[in-house]
């Protein structure tokens, strides 16, 4: 792999990496069975560079921002490279977000370009705050010819000849402006520099390195934090191949793992547990003999992988399994979100390690990792190389809010000095996650001390953001809390919202009502959803200003009755 | 060319086939995901089956955010 030490911005690190690699393959784009795209690193920067080109004639100078607002495939990664070229700032957009919070971001952001694919665009042309607009150069991908546009350019023409000049950044100066979330309310944009990157790429990479012939499956959304790592910037200075999948139907992205011989992949644990689902159902299926030999064999496995992963082993003792996957997947990664310890064991003693970490797009991407030395399902892994870790305030458990000191933290919320005063004290990021380290400085997780929710997918959802779907709900004041929040836990997972209502004087709480909220609340995506609801007595707690104190009240609900009291929708 | 109801017909009744539920107990505008208990993943292999039936394909982007059989047959309709 390139020595990015040697590196002030992710653009000369890929460029190099282009060169170097220039002959190994890069990407592979399927669309179902189908293979689309299919390029070496040679034929990355040929399709690149012109869009480079047409970027900078278009008066794309350094520091302009540009946004992409796509779906996992090559033109992501093809367009990210142009951006980085021109030493542009890339605003990587959630494209599961609604066309109205897409252009909330997009104006939050200040883009002056944003490449986005058609269907999006369509939506975002469609939506009533369309006309408010002001990213100058929009390029869409896949547009039909002759497809109304609204002022924006097919990317597929969007290039110029001519070697484009390329523009050098600096460590500290900013590479990518991340929204963690606050889309409905405060957004926060994560401003990480070429520094965080560099540095966060050397730590990942020095425990899980990849190389040619890698091949990494890129599922998670590429705007997320981990994928823009492991599925980009990763495997390309590695010389690794990404494979991306134009539908995620959990069968074509089953067979991909066998087409494609996975080496690693990342996963949210909704797709591990279905992956788990599956086996489990696939093993009962067998005659009784044969389940009894492969228990047996998982119990030989479990054995000698004990110390630490032995993945030949594995693959040699439980081949048909291991053929499922591909037959040459080194590991499943997973973060973002909870991810339950006997599913890891599940996998891990079948021989396929699943690598669990911690980490917040406020830190790039990871703070811990397992290095599998032995496997841990219980905890989410070691400090990376580079970081440090402290909890705070204690309490006779050892468990408190955990803070990180890292050249991986963000730089700051963008225009929201006062949000980056209150999360970086001292030099230090405050996680809002309540954790401790066990004797061999392991770390654990035991829930959060901030109001708000990891879905199973991976989605940091605040109660503030989707509270206007309740706008004008007949009651006379609402709330919207993480249950965990109000009753907090000492463990991660089964995290839902809840809705706290005081209802007007006389008013019952009937079936209409109830009604109501669950039309409101189906306008939500699935993922933000309520779950439940608690009707509470007494008016809610406010501020001069009459904001709801919403720490007040979640004190006073959280000793007045017991989490059993929120009654689900 | 069959038409939008008896479209949203044969979803039912392949929705409840597939999940091993009573035809009767799923109507049009039925959550699939609540009224199912299922997940996102689970309806995905449904939808897979829905579209070998129908002989038609269904970009993932074009079933962002649906969640009931109306919408879905509406989906489907427009491409048969």
């Amino acid at each position: 792999m390139l020595d990015l030490q040697k590196y002030s911005c992710l653009g000369s690190a890929l460029r190099d990496a282009l060169d170097r690699f220039s002959g190994e393959t890069c990407l592979i784009e399927a669309d179902r069975e189908r293979e689309k795209t299919r390029l070496t690193y040679s034929d990355f920067k040929e399709i690149s560079l012109p869009l480079a080109r047409a970027l900078e004639d278009a008066d794309f100078d350094a520091g302009d921002r540009a946004a992409i607002l796509m779906t996992n495939q090559s033109k992501w990664l093809i367009s990210a490279y142009a951006i980085f070229y021109s030493g542009g700032v890339l605003v990587p957009l959630d494209y599961k977000l609604t066309a109205v919070e897409q252009l909330q971001l997009l104006e939050h952001s200040k883009a002056k370009v944003v490449v986005v694919e058609y269907h999006l665009w369509r939506a975002i042309m469609h939506s009533p705050e369309f006309h408010n607009i002001k990213t100058k150069l929009v390029l869409v991908t896949e547009a039909p010819l002759g497809a109304d546009l609204a002022g924006g350019f097919r990317w597929e023409d969007f290039k110029r000849k001519g070697a484009p000049d390329f523009v050098m950044r600096q460590r500290e100066d900013v590479a990518c402006i991340v929204y963690s979330s606050g889309t409905g309310g405060r957004p926060k944009g994560c401003v990480l520099t070429h520094e965080n990157y560099l540095e966060q790429c050397r730590a990942l990479t020095a425990w899980y390195p990849f190389w040619p012939g890698v091949r990494y499956l890129s599922i998670l959304p590429t705007n997320h934090a981990i994928d823009f790592m492991v599925g980009f910037i990763g495997p390309f200075v590695c010389g690794a191949c990404v494979v991306h999948l134009r539908t995620l139907r959990p069968e074509f992205v089953r067979d991909a793992f066998v087409r494609y011989r996975i080496t690693y992949v990342s996963l949210v644990p909704m797709i591990v547990k279905n992956l788990e689902r599956g086996l489990r159902a696939k093993f009962d299926e067998l005659p009784g003999w044969r389940r009894a030999i492969l228990n047996r064999l998982i119990g030989v496995n479990k054995l000698l992988t004990r110390s630490r992963a032995r993945v030949k082993v594995s693959r040699t003792l439980l081949p048909q399994v291991h053929r499922a996957f591909g037959g040459e997947l080194l590991a499943l990664i997973t973060g973002g979100a909870f991810m339950e310890p006997s599913t890891m064991q599940f996998f891990y003693d079948l021989g396929i390690p699943v690598v669990n970490g911690y980490g917040l797009t406020e830190a790039g991407t990871a703070l811990t990792l397992n290095d599998l030395k032995p496997f841990r399902a219980d905890t989410v892994g070691k400090p990376l190389p580079g970081v440090e870790l402290r909890v705070l305030s204690p309490n006779e458990e050892g468990i408190g809010e955990i803070a990180a000191r890292s050249k991986t933290v963000m730089s700051h919320y963008l225009d929201d000095a006062e949000l980056t005063l209150e999360t970086i004290v001292e030099g230090w990021l405050l996680t809002g996650d309540l954790g401790r380290f066990d004797t061999s400085g392991h770390l654990q997780l035991f829930g959060r001390k901030k109001n708000m929710i990891v879905t199973e997918g991976g989605k940091n959802i605040y109660p503030e953001d989707i509270e206007t779907v309740f706008d004008g709900l007949p009651v006379k004041e609402y709330c919207v809390f993480a249950v965990n929040y109000v009753w907090p836990q000492k463990e991660l997972g089964r995290e839902m919202l809840f809705i706290a209502l005081r209802l007007e004087q006389n008013q019952r709480f009937d079936s209409a009502l109830l009604q109501e909220i669950g039309n409101r609340n189906r306008k939500l995506p699935d993922f933000k959803r309520v779950g439940g609801y608690l009707v509470w007595e007494k008016d809610f707690p406010r501020t001069a200003s009459m904001k709801i104190k919403r720490l007040g009240l979640a004190e006073e609900i959280g000793k007045t009755v017991e989490r059993g009291a929120v009654v689900g929708l | 060319m069959q038409t939008a109801e008896q479209t949203l017909d044969e979803i039912l009744n392949l929705a409840a086939a597939h999940f091993n539920v009573a035809r009767e107990k799923l109507s049009p505008d039925d959550d699939f995901f609540k009224t199912l208990g299922v997940d996102s993943l689970q309806t995905l292999d449904m939808l897979t089956k829905l579209e070998n039936y129908f002989g038609v394909e269904l970009p993932d982007y074009e079933l962002q955010g649906v969640s009931d059989f109306r919408t879905l047959a509406g989906k489907i309709q427009a491409r048969l």
